[in-house]
This record gives C-alpha cells, structure tokens and sequence, in this order.
C-alpha cells in the first residue's frame, strides 16, 4: 500500500514536470523543471531498489548535464524568441497527431499485455560473490561488462574534445 | 493495490510520449535536446524496473551506459547548438535549413 502511495506520487510528479518541461515559455523555467523532473526519477530509482544509480542520477543529469544546459540558455542570448519564426511548411498538428497515435498504440498494447498476465520470467541467478547494491553493480562493470565500460570511457573522451572542438571560436 | 513492471512500463511509455511530443512539437532546439533526456530518462527507468523485478543488477548496468551516452550527446549536441549560434544568431529549428537542400 505505501509503495502503491510513493509510485504513484512520484508517477503524478514526473509526469507533470515533464509537460511542464514542453510546455513552458521560457526556457529557463523548462531547464529548472528538468532538474526537479530528474530529482524525481532519483526517487522513483530509490524506490526501486538502486540506490546508486539514484545517485549518479543525482549526480550526473541534475548536477552536471542541466549545468550544462543552463551554460547554454544563458550564452544564447534570445533576443527574439525562438517560436516567434513560422515555417509554413512545418506540421506541427501533424506531428501531434502522430505523437498521440504512438500514445494509444503503446496503450494498447500495455492494456492487451497486462490483460493476457504474462508469465513471469525466472531470472538466472548471476554468480555474484558480493553483496549490495553499488557492490553488484560495480563488480558487474569491471568483469562481464569491461569492455563496454571502456568504450562508454572512450565515447565520452571523444564527445568531450568534440564538445570543445565545435564550441572554441578558433582553433 | 500491487505495483507491477507493467505500471512501470505505463510510467515510462507516458514520459517518452511527452519527449516524443516535445520534439515534434516545440522548435526551440534546447527545448527538443530536453525531451531527448526525457525520452533517455523513460527508457532507464523500464531497465531499473525490471533490474528490480528480475532481481538482477545487470538492468542498473546498461542504466548506467544509457546515462554515459546521455551525456556525451548533450556535451556534442550543445557544442553545435553553440557553434550554429554563432553563426546563424538563432535556435530555431525551422531556420536550421542549410544542410536540408
């Protein structure tokens, strides 16, 4: 019952910042949104048992990756506002529409799946020597996913001199 | 009143659905970077919540590499945002047409 309580207030609170993320005028306000919608789904990972990702949640997309955005909103100085421009072309009711259809296609099938009461899956048991969340999760870093957790080392070493490479004036 | 993967699963098709909306809808390319982490966003929380249903920590790892490639594409993404910027004096997509003809 107070998990059904805590899904379902953080469900409502995620969920509404983040209509309130595309909906607002100004992108500030969209960028703090964020945060809160982000600090959101830290709580919704404590409640799911993972404590540590919370954390890097915590860590890297509130703390680091919004920094990042707000760096940008506050460089771009908009002296026009960005929607004031209309493209004839563009279909935005189109798009809309085709948002909402994927919306009641995935509906459906969630409602046909959770009708049908899938059978539950037997998880193998992962010979994990540790216990603990941030234990379970670094140990299956360093052995079975190494390689990935290079490459993933790797990608954000080049993004990092790509990021700087594109926004230096001059080389 | 049990919650199941499949009320997650409802969270997390409702909050790519709001990313999916955002990016066909709005035309301030910042804003339409945001709802690509929403949408990155809807797609850890369905690995963590069936990392906890399958009581297996291997979900919480590819969360993990989801977040790293999350924020190599905000680091890139920003860097053209900025260099465009620079150049065009705007953000709107509708005006980011000098590579479509």
């Amino acid at each position: 019952m107070g998990q059904a309580i805590a899904f379902y207030t953080l469900a409502a609170f995620i969920l509404g910042f983040a209509v309130m993320v595309i909906s607002t005028k100004d992108t500030v306000h969209s960028v703090l949104f964020l945060v809160l919608d982000f600090l959101f789904v830290a709580a919704l990972y404590v409640l799911l048992g993972a404590p540590f990702l919370a954390a890097i949640q915590i860590l890297v997309y509130a703390g680091g990756i919004v920094v990042l955005y707000l760096f940008v909103v506050m460089l771009v100085n908009l002296k026009r506002p960005p929607e004031a421009h209309q493209d004839p072309h563009r279909m935005t009711k189109f798009g809309l529409g085709l948002s909402v259809a994927m919306l009641v296609e995935l509906g459906m099938i969630g409602a046909s799946s959770y009708a049908r009461s899938a059978p539950v899956l037997v998880a193998p048991l992962a010979a994990i020597p540790v216990s603990g969340n941030t234990e379970e999760v670094g140990w299956l870093l360093y052995t079975s996913y190494l390689i990935p957790f290079e490459i993933a080392s790797m990608l954000l070493l080049v993004a990092m001199i790509g990021a700087i490479l594109l926004a230096k004036r001059e080389l | 009143m049990l919650i199941t993967p499949a009320h997650y699963m409802m969270l997390s098709a409702a909050l790519f659905i709001i990313g999916v909306i955002g990016v066909m809808v709005r035309r301030n390319i910042i804003i339409i970077f945001m709802s690509i982490e929403l949408i990155l966003n809807a797609v850890n929380i369905n690995l963590v919540a069936y990392s906890n249903q399958l009581q297996n920590a291997i979900g919480q790892v590819f969360a993990v590499f989801v977040i790293a490639v999350a924020a190599a594409e905000a680091a890139v993404g920003l860097g053209i945002i900025l260099a465009f910027y620079r150049n065009k004096e705007t953000v709107n997509i509708d005006e980011m047409n000098v590579m479509r003809w």
